[in-house]
């Protein structure tokens, strides 16, 4: 498959957020901000091209039977290595975004492409596929961020747009989250129908 | 390259491998970064020290308190002898991003929960008939935040109270030392 139509199809055609639903937890859970939203996405993302890469490269080393747990064990190392080394290398990052990335063990999209795509795609691909499936997901995590940011606090990336206090708090809480993800993929489903 | 058979021996032998490397990968990870962590921890600490006095005397201490919203809640207070807040930071906690986090700018000289220059030991969130505002949504963490601070004040008389001379200035304290009786809310 032409790469540049697998780096797409995760950015549009298949949005893990707006178009598979996948990875629900951490959509709902990380964007109270813009900025929380695109920090777990750009963090998800590193995790997904490195999963993605060593999942195609020992895909055929694997036993159908027992792919699942091998890749987790694959997904949940990765994670953790990751999370150390951003704790030793970069406390700032740490700081603001260290409570995300365990997460980023249970989000599905990352065991769904290593299943749909890694599983059964070469190397090259399979990196491209977790960028685009990364860039999806973090331009999707922002845009929800943002607008729950913007309704709940008046602000967008910190920036105040409008007073706080007319803000509506609740979209910065757990029901504001569903409702807006609710909006942002009825509005996306009416451009995306002729 | 063909793929492995699902034989017992081949998944049992499979799996072994797999997690034979990644318990070698992270340990050697770990050994590396374990030692950078632990001494920006300590130097965290220590900045954290200074930036808590805020230039003026008194004692830096570290409280934790087990039950935040999310999990532990680590502050470190700085308070005058006489049990006046100077500042604080918080060191580690596991809040909701958003909600409870901001509990490192809300209590703030200036900010809407203010408590620089409150008198460490009694202090409640207004909705438990305190006088401090609690972050918007976010009761559990500033009651956790407050018993932080006001344990903080009863370490501090308890040690003047024991005459040690491991407290950094011992200078005659003010005020009950029963101010921290209000910590199970």
């Amino acid at each position: 498959m032409n790469n540049m139509k697998v780096l797409l199809n995760g950015i549009i055609k298949e949005n893990p957020t707006f178009v598979l639903l996948l990875g629900m937890c951490p959509t709902l859970g990380t964007t109270s901000s813009a900025m929380n939203g695109m920090s777990m996405g750009l963090a998800t993302m590193a995790v997904l091209i490195f999963s993605n890469l060593i999942i195609s490269l020992i895909k055929n080393l694997i036993p159908d039977k027992v792919r699942i747990p091998s890749f987790i064990v694959v997904i949940a190392s990765l994670v953790t290595i990751l999370q150390m080394l951003i704790k030793a290398y970069a406390p700032e990052v740490d700081a603001s975004l260290g409570l995300f990335i365990p997460l980023i063990v249970v989000n599905c999209i990352i065991l769904g492409r290593a299943e749909a795509f890694a599983a059964k795609n070469g190397v090259v691909s399979s990196i491209f596929d977790g960028i685009g499936m990364g860039i999806g997901f973090t331009i999707a995590l922002t845009l929800l961020g943002a607008v729950r940011e913007l309704l709940g606090t008046g602000k967008i990336f910190g920036a105040t747009l409008f007073p706080e206090d007319y803000g509506a708090l609740i979209f910065v809480l757990a029901p504001g989250a569903f409702i807006a993800l609710g909006y942002l993929i009825a509005i996306i489903n009416k451009i995306k129908t002729p | 390259m063909k793929k492995l058979e699902s034989t017992w021996y081949n998944m049992a032998l499979v799996l072994t491998g797999i997690a034979v490397v990644a318990g070698a990968a992270l340990g050697y990870v770990n050994s590396i970064t374990s030692p950078t962590i632990e001494a920006l921890k300590v130097q965290q600490e220590k900045e954290a020290e200074q930036q808590v006095l805020n230039g003026q005397e008194g004692t830096a201490i570290k409280i934790t308190d087990p039950k935040g919203f999310g999990g532990a809640l680590t502050v470190m207070v700085g308070l005058a002898q006489d049990g006046t807040i100077l500042g604080y930071k918080v060191l580690e906690s596991s809040e909701t991003p958003g909600l409870g986090a901001k509990a490192q700018d809300w209590f703030q000289q200036g900010q809407k929960g203010d408590i620089i220059g409150k008198q460490a030991g009694n202090l409640t969130v207004s909705k438990d008939g305190g006088e401090v505002d609690a972050i918007t949504a976010s009761t559990i963490t500033s009651r956790a935040f407050l018993r932080c601070i006001n344990e903080a004040y009863k370490n501090l008389s308890e040690k003047a109270d024991g005459q040690s001379g491991a407290s950094q200035q011992a200078l005659p304290q003010r005020g009950s030392g029963e101010g921290a009786s209000n910590n199970n809310i």
